[in-house]
């Protein structure tokens, strides 16, 4: 089977406010004042944005409890499971691009209210274009009469975050959509994504609407949002 | 011969794919290619000897991925001495009658610059100067540096190959389908910054398709005087029955990269996907053509590390804010390492629409070569504006030309020798335009006859460095009129002649003709409508002076500059009003905004209102009105510190949100900021409490929660030290040693970073061990933070400064 990482680039997602606001910090129904500063940062955000993906489809290789997905071997149960009844997996990153870095950093300086949004922003930006993306795996899957499950990234349970250094060998991250990693595992672009969708066997399977639902990070900050 | 001779007179042939053939060959998903220079030296061979045998005249190393971060020292070392010794032997081994030179390739390091990502810009040239020095005792004959997709890293590596060699360099670079690099540079921006340093050929590679790159190369023709080179995709890759084919075929791509041949490109070969039957197919096409030749181009360009600034008819607004002379608060902010409000100051005037930022921080008793260093590289990494470094110190002018992202204005350079002497081999290894001022050994000429002839002394000199005259901006220099009533004639002819006999562009500091004088803005703005209706290319001068602006404006619209006087009725409309403020407005009645922080709104004064209300701009004029009246320190403890106080306990009970908070703390900040230029006062006067010192510790880069701990911190009256981010547990240590900090904030966002804020507590326990500790960050939770061994986890900023506060009171 040929190995070809491929490249693509998204239409900017349709804005989804409730997304910006609960990662915002906001309540749900933010005052006017919030609206206003959110909706003025998203202008001056969206031209910034690029939607950026590379990835590869490979098999799964189990042996002995480990994964091999082409980039080494990889021990983490929680990975296991979530591929399971799975054959091959998408592998992928996905940025929008330097520019909202530029944004976060430049009020950052001058204006940490903004600052904020405009991180709220960018998470909402790249999760969008993770859900875009998803969403087209999930069409090639089915058109294949298969289907695919949650979307799992480096950092979940104890998929650890070293294997982000195999998967950034293997998708030429840097030359295909400008991203990096540096020492600490981190990625700059700051806004981007890695992850592996499993492709399933079983057509009924469908990934990811309810995220959170499926997240097992049950202390995750954003949980709480709602309680606010 | 020499490849720089040969490209002057032959259409230059470059070799095709590697990556994608090695893959046909055997090569592993995730596998490094330039082990196989040693692990399958013959199929590398043979793959090099095929592309000598299509006809290249470059083949290049396979040595793209070779650097210090992917292989120890050692193995890097065999690695690139093999892969030119396979290069070499192919090249024996082909029977090709061409000219033939070996490339030592270059690629990208695979990590982004600070300040986005981690690498050092000085790491980075570091790094590719060990290539650099194994491929020249390895005996190539040329540098290829590709397919970079940031500025910044291209300029880094640029600079490695022109200090550890002298051999030529090739710089090609990857654009997107916006023709933009990765990090956002155009086409334009790049030719600038690239010439300037000297590369001998620069272009594009990767990414796309021959027509589809073809804007760029466009671009690359347009403002380039180097030969251009282009090494494109056989376009976009897909899989059909399992094996991956490209969708451009070898007579297509020859045909769409040799009609480029003919608008210009002179050095042309493929990138992914391309294979020798596509070199071939080329060099068929291209064989007997002889280069066009495309002239010496005449754009005087500076450029950001988006885009270039090109000197033309429709003058320049050269921001002149950020320097301390004659600036209380700038003094201030520089001794204090205020770096915020030195950013503030930019950001200002480029809302203000000015083109170019001067940058000047030469104050006695500062280190003015970290200083410059610093300011640059803070403003570079929030204003995409070209910048002008602006000082009389060599030293701190070669530090700012090294860091800067881009190609600057240099600002300045005279016609005395020892300013020449100095300044123009800077411009020649780091580029730039200069800014020359007509004045030598013997002073400002009286006439514009004596400026002009030194006007001619630095071109010829220039001329000597390889700059050339378009890289020189003249500034005839404008005096004061009450010294001498005849100054300002002399400075109109000059700069009217300057443009008609040398074909320079002029640049003026507008301000100075006043000097002395009452009323000095209707002297600068009349002046200044003379001086551009002589010709005058750029002003540096001051973007929130009405007058000029109008001045500008109204020149542009009256000069068919200006279509349909959009920009001159955007200014009246939008910008003017914001800069003749009106007489101060009443706040409005408190609404419902942040009604839930307000507990008894007929309590409320305006300044508290407006910062309960999170509006920093009347926060500000509010605080204005007061000043006058009343005690600054009054205004802040019985007005600014029971508002925020409100905030935030509506915070803390849960009824205000982030946002908010921190609209409410900057607009208390701005009442601050009120009070600290019009006293003069150092935080001190504010019955400062205990300093603090914070930062993101070493491998994180995240920094929102920092800044919004700072914020808060300030504004309840701490003496906040910020080291910033990815800070190095040494430095923080000895930032607290030297201030002896009762706090230490260290912030952390990844598990990954949480040892290096471990490392850092222990040193701080051993070496302060009177200093608190208390830490924030996504990852953390009360259970981590003591494990750590720190004094405090603190789940928010609010809870920094609330714990701040007990710590304070214990002194």
């Amino acid at each position: 089977m040929a190995f070809q990482v491929m490249t693509k680039n998204f239409e900017a997602p349709p804005v989804n406010p409730s997304e910006i606001f609960r990662y915002a910090f906001c309540g749900k129904n933010p005052a006017e004042d919030v609206r206003i500063l959110a909706m003025a940062s998203v202008e001056e955000a969206l031209p910034v944005c690029s939607y950026k993906v590379c990835y590869v489809r490979m098999p799964i290789i189990r042996e002995e409890g480990a994964l091999d997905l082409g980039f080494g071997k990889i021990k983490s149960e929680g990975l296991y499971s979530n591929l399971e009844g799975c054959n091959e997996a998408v592998i992928f990153a996905a940025t929008i691009g330097i520019g909202m870095d530029r944004l976060i950093s430049k009020y950052g300086r001058i204006s940490p209210s903004k600052s904020v949004m405009m991180q709220a922003i960018g998470a909402e930006r790249i999760e969008a274009l993770c859900d875009a993306f998803n969403r087209e795996i999930d069409m090639e899957a089915c058109s294949e009469g298969k289907g695919t499950v949650f979307r799992y990234s480096p950092g979940y349970r104890d998929f650890s975050l070293t294997y982000q250094r195999g998967i950034f060998d293997l998708l030429k991250c840097n030359t295909a959509i400008g991203l990096s990693l540096n020492d600490s595992m981190l990625m700059s672009p700051s806004k981007s994504v890695t992850a592996i969708i499993g492709i399933s066997e079983d057509p009924e399977q469908r990934c990811s609407k309810e995220k959170c639902e499926r997240c097992d990070k049950k202390d995750c900050e954003f949980r709480f949002w709602e309680k606010r | 011969m020499d490849v720089r001779e040969y490209i002057k007179n032959n259409i230059t042939l470059l070799d095709g794919g590697m990556g994608t053939l090695l893959q046909a060959a055997g090569l592993k998903p995730g596998e490094y290619p330039e082990r196989w220079n040693i692990s399958h030296s013959q199929v590398i061979v043979n793959l090099q000897k095929a592309y000598f045998d299509a006809g290249s005249n470059i083949v290049c190393t396979n040595t793209f991925g070779a650097n210090g971060l992917k292989f120890e020292k050692q193995e890097l070392e065999e690695i690139i001495r093999a892969a030119v010794s396979n290069a070499k032997l192919a090249r024996e081994q082909s029977k090709g009658t061409q000219e033939k030179f070996i490339a030592l390739d270059i690629g990208p390091c695979g990590k982004l610059l600070k300040p986005y990502g981690d690498l050092e810009f000085e790491d980075a040239v570091t790094l590719f100067k060990e290539v650099v020095n194994i491929g020249v005792k390895s005996e190539v004959d040329l540098i290829l540096i590709e397919t970079m997709n940031d500025s910044y890293e291209t300029k880094a590596a640029l600079l490695a190959a022109k200090e550890a060699s002298s051999l030529p360099v090739f710089v090609s670079n990857a654009y997107g389908e916006d023709s933009k690099l990765m990090t956002g540079a155009s086409p334009a921006a790049m030719v600038a910054m690239l010439e300037g340093m000297h590369a001998d050929a620069i272009g594009v590679n990767c990414s796309l398709g021959p027509n589809a790159l073809k804007p760029v190369i466009r671009e690359y023709l347009k403002y380039a005087s180097v030969p251009v080179l282009m090494k494109p995709n056989a376009g976009l890759p897909k899989i059909e029955n399992g094996i991956t084919v490209f969708d451009i075929t070898p007579e297509e791509f020859a045909e769409e990269v040799s009609s480029l041949v003919g608008e210009g490109l002179r050095i042309c070969g493929g990138c992914c996907g391309t294979t020798p039957e596509y070199i071939s197919l080329l060099r068929k096409k291209t064989e007997g053509l002889k280069p066009v030749d495309t002239g010496e181009k005449n754009h005087t360009l500076v450029s950001s590390y988006t885009h270039a600034v090109e000197f033309c008819d429709v003058p320049l607004l050269i921001g002149e804010r950020i320097n301390p002379t004659g600036k209380k608060r700038f003094k201030q902010a520089l001794i204090e390492n205020d770096m915020d409000y030195i950013l503030t100051e930019g950001i200002s005037q480029q809302d203000m629409g000015v083109h170019i930022l001067d940058v000047n921080v030469g104050l006695p008793d500062i280190d003015e070569e970290d200083m410059m260093r610093r300011v640059v590289s803070e403003l570079q990494a929030v204003i995409n504006l070209p910048l002008q470094i602006d000082t009389s110190n060599a030293r701190a002018m070669e530090a700012g030309l090294r860091i800067y992202n881009g190609k600057p204005l240099v600002n300045s350079v005279n016609g005395k020798k020892e300013s020449m002497e100095a300044i123009f081999p800077l411009i020649q290894k780091y580029g730039g335009v200069a800014i020359a001022l007509t004045l030598d050994e013997n002073g400002i000429p009286a006439t514009a006859d004596g400026r002009i002839e030194i006007a001619k002394k630095i071109l010829n000199k220039a001329k000597e460095y390889g700059i050339s005259a378009k890289d020189i901006v003249f500034d005839p220099l404008a005096l004061t009129i009450s010294a001498d009533g005849g100054a300002a004639l002399a400075t109109l002819e000059s700069l009217e002649r300057i443009r008609k006999e040398l074909g320079c562009y002029t640049s003026l500091g507008v301000s100075n003709i006043s000097f002395g004088l009452p009323s000095r803005d209707a002297v600068n703005s009349t002046f200044f409508a003379n001086a551009l209706e002589r010709g005058l290319s750029a002003a540096i001068m001051n973007p929130f002076s009405a007058d000029m602006l109008k001045v500008y404006f109204a020149h542009k619209a009256l000069h068919g500059m200006d279509e349909a006087c959009e920009t001159y009725i955007d200014f009246m409309t939008n910008i003017l009003p914001g800069l003749c403020p009106k007489e101060q407005e009443k706040p409005e009645s408190a609404g419902n905004a942040q009604g839930g922080a307000v507990s008894d709104e007929n309590d409320i004064t305006p300044l508290k209102k407006a910062i309960i209300k999170g509006l920093k701009d009347q926060a500000g004029s509010v605080t204005k009105g007061l000043i006058g009246n009343a005690d600054p320190l009054d205004i802040i403890q019985s007005e600014i510190i029971p508002a925020l106080d409100i905030v935030g306990k509506g915070y803390e009970e849960k009824r205000v949100y982030l946002p908010q908070l921190l609209m409410s703390a900057e607009a208390a900040k701005a009442a601050f900021e009120v009070i600290k230029s019009a006293a003069g006062v150092k935080n001190e006067n504010r019955n400062t409490k205990s300093t603090c010192v914070i930062a993101t510790v070493a491998g994180d880069i995240h920094d929102i929660g920092k800044n919004i701990v700072k914020l808060l911190l300030e504004n309840y009256g701490f003496n906040v030290i910020d080291l910033g981010k990815d800070v190095p547990s040494d430095d923080i240590v000895e930032a607290v040693i030297k201030e002896h900090a009762p706090i230490c904030g260290l912030s952390a966002l990844m598990t990954t970073t949480v040892p290096a804020m471990h490392e850092t507590i222990v040193k701080l326990r051993e070496k302060a061990p009177w200093c608190r500790v208390v830490v924030g960050g996504a990852v953390l939770n009360r259970d981590y933070a003591s494990s750590i061994g720190s004094d405090k986890y603190a789940k928010d900023a609010m809870e920094t400064v609330r714990y701040a506060e007990t710590v304070d009171e214990e002194k």
